[in-house]
């Protein structure tokens, strides 16, 4: 099998004096740990994340997930792991290729490599036990990849992992990555202290001994790191002066329905927006909220809607496939004007698609979606930070105005861990108690304001509000009414709630200087990519800026004097576009991606798109790459 | 503030209960538009008389529906009412019950809505054991779509989507919903028995749990002989009584003289009459009061008060926080 290894094409060497000497100053470095599902490499990733985040490095982890729960070990396909990005400032995504790896076993390994995945001549540590194996095609395997890795330019530190956590526990299946967290902390020096107690906390519901022994593991790596490898690198850190938290965006979209102020969650479980409802069902009971899991999507959709009807605003969290099915029932919601929060954490689409695997395939579903026209709101957080926020904006959305508010997440923002300011409880998060008061005698239930599109909502228990409410067209009594005006009449106002709700956003702000030569604008997770490399370029006197949207649907005022201010434009997103060099596509029929789509059409000006449906997030030297090719 | 306790004279007391005391207009809304002898009519008669009869504030009672000429229902009632989307009746009511268990919950569903586009739902819901009482106006055909098979249309009949006469057996909703576990409350009634409809529905709405209540339903507009054989052969009706159970009036047995005493704790009898449609068997078929229902089980007694909401929040940040220098907590 051929390898397909970069190649490097000068191997610059450098001058680092072995270990013993100074440490290396880094800015940032890429750090990934991989093994076989089940070696714990993904606590490994996330507790050296944390180490680094409570020395005050900036962080940005992002999960390693194979697509299948229990591959077979020891293969190219079974990566499994964590990518841990840390650097001096603040970071806002996962940045470029890897700069160091630690892997299990060098079949993971090659998966990587094949997805171009490690920085061409980056460092790896590899499990060296497989040399020696007594099965002689894992031997062979080994010594040849590592033969072509070598070849292949590639900085590869052989280390007996198993044989050294011998010395230390009877089983090293259990405790490799302890022992490889404690080889990392001794490569980026970092502190001992905190890693003790970051150990204690992950095992905090695990016994003393259990600590005790991870701890020696710990020890024992950093020593190995210090004794036998000849790489040392510090990164100079600036602990924050605010508390922050760590969390991944399924865990912030989690935490947001807490405070939220909403009682109900249903759900139907599914890749990846799942972990997000584990969370809830853990603690949403200790502030006496409820996580039911239905039978399927459309039944958490129409339980959700039937709960919100009843008077408290309810969450349904789920992707892509999941998301398809409750179309009929967000309808529904739109007709009827019952507020509803909806997640949708992106997966690859369509069909089954790419079901751990990141991506922002469904804004034209969501904002279209369902059948006829289903004016609804749509948000899409650009960090780590927003998918905790979106989720109480959201909510008070949907209950001021009646609506259906989709929070579009993906598998990167679920998977992903960022640092963010501790959030300060208000108590204007809650949710409003339900309202039982008599309704006035000859109040309608669909008593549209003329000019905003609003309506009061009349909520079971409440004496004279009694109608029936459905999903057929109705008048303002809710009686079914077909009639050609009385179907204008609401069609009207319930589009207006959204123009209503656009007087109400702030126009956003542009990244960079107003005006320029280019514009790069994206939604939803791409945002740290996108921003990262706009920095870098304007650093180099590039005139591009960029300009991110949170809500979608509707588009905030002031995007077309935004646009104004730039000689071209272009939407940099993770979906589908044609590519102009194939050769059936020309002007004529060119699919552009979404959201190049959508400012097309609202602000006619030729707003160019690039896209990539990879699986993975965009990184900042793509981003680059497209922009100086713009520019070019 | 000094602590008020309201309290009121005899007198006004009894204007009160005169004010509370509802006649069946207050509970009616607008004029059916089902087709004359339609058997969806009765149905409404008989839940608007027992609305009356039980007191049902209209503000609390909510009837939740589907799509089909029978999910109409919610919009003949004065009470609130949730005309949803075809099938998904019963999980919109699941929500609104675990919301406000303080409302009392009615569904009306058809043939096609429950068993076939609804058909999981109605399987859950019946696992679930919500307190709520469900109808499922069985006419054996799409009514509203202008007649077409459902699941329930006996072997061979013809519609407009089989003209050869449908291909498979019919499916038995009674046997269905009893081979499913924390199965509560089965009864089957048939439109043309006012009295028995009215006393399943009463014993129903007092069951405490899921109330799965077939009503066989006559479409006059599809199938206007369908039902005709059982309708005019008073023989061919078997009326289930039981101390537990139905109980026959003098002047009813004198009509229907064809019954069998039947214990509705008794599963393994209940099957053996689901089994059968000839004669229709009438009356309660299961009743267990002992299943636990699900809003009960999710109940949290606990005032969800703000502070409640806080504190459980700050705990979870606390897990996940990094303190700054000198604010780590002792
Ligand atoms: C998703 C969806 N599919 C199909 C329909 C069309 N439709 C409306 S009612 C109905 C069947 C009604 O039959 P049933 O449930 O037995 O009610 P009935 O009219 O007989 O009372 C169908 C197929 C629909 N409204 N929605
Ligand atoms: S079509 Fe049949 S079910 Fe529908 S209203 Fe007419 S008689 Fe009743
Ligand atoms: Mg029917």
């Amino acid at each position: 099998m051929a390898l397909e290894i970069n190649q490097t094409e000068s191997e610059t060497v450098t001058t680092e004096p072995k270990f013993g000497g100074k440490a290396v100053m880094l800015e940032e470095h890429i750090v990934e740990i991989i093994s076989d599902s089940g070696e714990g490499a993904q606590k490994c990733g996330q507790s050296f994340g944390a180490i680094a985040a409570r020395m005050g490095f900036g962080v940005w982890t992002v999960e390693i997930i194979p697509a299948e729960i229990r591959p077979p070990a020891r293969s190219v396909a079974g990566a499994s792991g964590n990518r841990i990005r840390i650097g001096s400032k603040r970071i806002t995504n996962g940045g470029n290729e890897t700069d160091l790896v630690v892997a299990f076993n060098e079949q993971v390994l090659l998966g990587r490599v094949r997805s171009k995945e490690l920085k061409p001549g980056c460092t790896i540590l590899l499990e060296s036990m497989w040399r020696t194996s007594s099965n002689p095609r894992f031997a062979k395997s080994y010594v040849e990849t590592y033969d072509q890795l070598v070849a292949a330019g590639y900085r590869v530190y052989e280390i007996p992992m198993d044989k050294e956590c011998r010395k230390v526990v009877s089983d090293p299946r259990k405790g490799k990555n302890m022992f490889a967290l404690g080889v990392l902390c001794g490569i980026y020096s970092l502190d001992l202290k905190v890693a003790r107690q970051q150990i204690a906390l992950t095992f905090s519901k695990k016994s003393d001994e259990v600590i005790k022994s991870n701890v020696n593991l710990l020890e024992a790596g950093y020593r190995y790191a210090e004794e036998h490898i000849d790489i040392k690198y510090s990164i100079p850190a600036v602990k924050s002066t605010e508390n922050q938290i760590v969390v991944n965006g399924n865990t912030a979209l989690a935490l947001g329905v807490l405070a939220s102020g909403m009682e109900i969650c249903a759900m139907y479980p599914i890749t990846p927006a799942t972990s997000a409802s584990h969370y809830l069902s853990d603690v949403f009971e200790k502030v006496g909220g409820i996580v039911h899991q239905a039978e399927d999507e459309i039944a958490a959709c129409t339980f959700a809607i039937g709960a919100s009807y009843a008077g408290k605003c309810t969450v349904t969290i789920t992707s892509g496939p999941g998301y398809s099915l409750k179309q009929e029932a967000i309808g529904l919601a739109v007709m009827g004007e019952i507020p509803l929060v909806v997640v949708n954490v992106m997966r690859g689409g369509p069909s089954t698609g790419q079901p751990t695997k990141t991506e922002q395939g469904d804004l034209m579903t969501t904002i279209f979606g369902s059948h006829g026209d289903a004016p609804k709101v749509v948000i899409a957080p650009g960090t780590i930070e927003d998918c905790f926020y979106s989720v109480i904006t959201a909510r008070k959305i949907a209950e001021t105005f009646n609506m259906v508010v989709v929070i579009l997440s993906d598998a990167n923002l679920a998977t992903s861990q960022q640092p963010f300011r501790r959030p300060v409880f208000s108590e204007e998060w809650m949710a409003p108690p339900i309202d039982q008061s008599a309704v006035p005698k000859g109040a309608k239930p669909y008593d549209w304001d003329p000019k905003t599109g609003l309506a009061r909502r009349f909520v079971p228990g409440q004496p004279n509000g009694m109608h029936t409410l459905t999903g057929l067209a109705h008048d303002v009594n809710s009686h079914v009414a077909y009639d050609p005006e009385i179907n204008q009449q609401g069609m009207r106002a319930r589009s207006l709630k959204l123009a209503t709700l656009q007087k109400t956003l702030r126009p956003p702000t542009v990244f960079g200087d107003p005006t320029g030569d280019l514009l790069v604008i994206g939604w939803g997770s791409s945002k740290g990519a996108i921003e990262e490399a706009v920095e870098g370029l304007r650093a180099e006197g590039k005139k591009v800026s960029a300009l991110h949207l949170t809500f979608i649907q509707p588009l905030p005022p002031g995007i077309r004097e935004i646009l104004a201010g730039f000689k071209q434009h272009i939407t940099i997103e993770n979906n589908w576009c044609d590519q102009w060099e194939d050769e059936m596509i020309d002007e004529t029929n060119r699919r552009y991606s979404a959201l190049a789509l959508l400012l097309r059409s609202r602000y006619l000006v030729d707003i160019d798109c690039w896209s990539e449906c990879r699986g993975t997030p965009l990184k900042p030297n793509t981003v680059r790459r497209v922009i100086l090719e713009k520019l070019s | 503030m000094t602590e008020q306790t309201e309290t009121i004279s005899a007198s006004e007391c009894l204007i009160r209960m005169y004010d509370e005391q509802h006649e069946i207009e207050d509970y009616q809304k607008g004029v059916p538009r089902w087709c004359s002898g339609c058997g969806d009519n009765s149905i409404l008669t008989a839940v608007q008389r027992l609305c009356r009869d039980e007191g049902l504030l209209p503000e609390k009672t909510v009837f939740v529906s589907g799509i089909g000429c029978s999910s109409r229902l919610p919009h003949y009632m004065n009470t609130y009412g949730f005309h949803g989307i075809h099938g998904r009746a019963l999980p919109v009511a699941e929500g609104v019950k675990l919301a406000r268990p303080d409302l009392t919950v009615f569904v009306n569903t058809g043939d096609g809505d429950c068993c076939s586009i609804g058909a999981a739902h109605w399987i859950h819901a019946i696992r679930y054991n919500m307190d709520m009482t469900m109808m499922l106006h069985d006419n054996q055909i799409y009514g509203l779509t202008k007649m077409q098979a459902s699941p329930t249309s006996p072997l061979g009949l013809k519609s407009n989507t089989t003209p050869h006469g449908t291909y498979l057996e019919a499916l038995n909703p009674l046997t269905v919903t009893l081979g499913v576990s924390n199965v509560s409350f089965v009864a089957q009634v048939v439109d043309w028995i006012p009295e028995v409809m009215y006393q399943v529905l009463s014993q129903a709405y007092h069951h405490k749990g899921f109330s799965f209540v077939r009503i066989i339903q006559r479409c006059t507009e599809w199938l206007p002989k369908l039902l005709d054989p059982w309708l005019h052969d008073r023989q061919r009706v078997l009326l289930l009584h039981h101390e537990n159970g139905l109980e026959i009036s003098p002047a009813l047995a004198k009509s229907y003289t064809k019954m069998r005493e039947h214990d509705p704790s008794n599963m393994n009898e209940a099957r053996e009459i689901a089994s059968a449609f000839d004669p229709i068997p009438v009356g309660i078929l299961y009743r267990n009061d002992d299943v636990p229902c699900y809003e009960d089980l999710r109940h949290d007694s606990r005032l969800r008060t703000n502070s409640l909401i806080q504190k459980g929040l700050e705990s979870e940040f606390d897990k996940f926080t990094i303190w700054a220098d000198g604010n780590e907590p002792a």
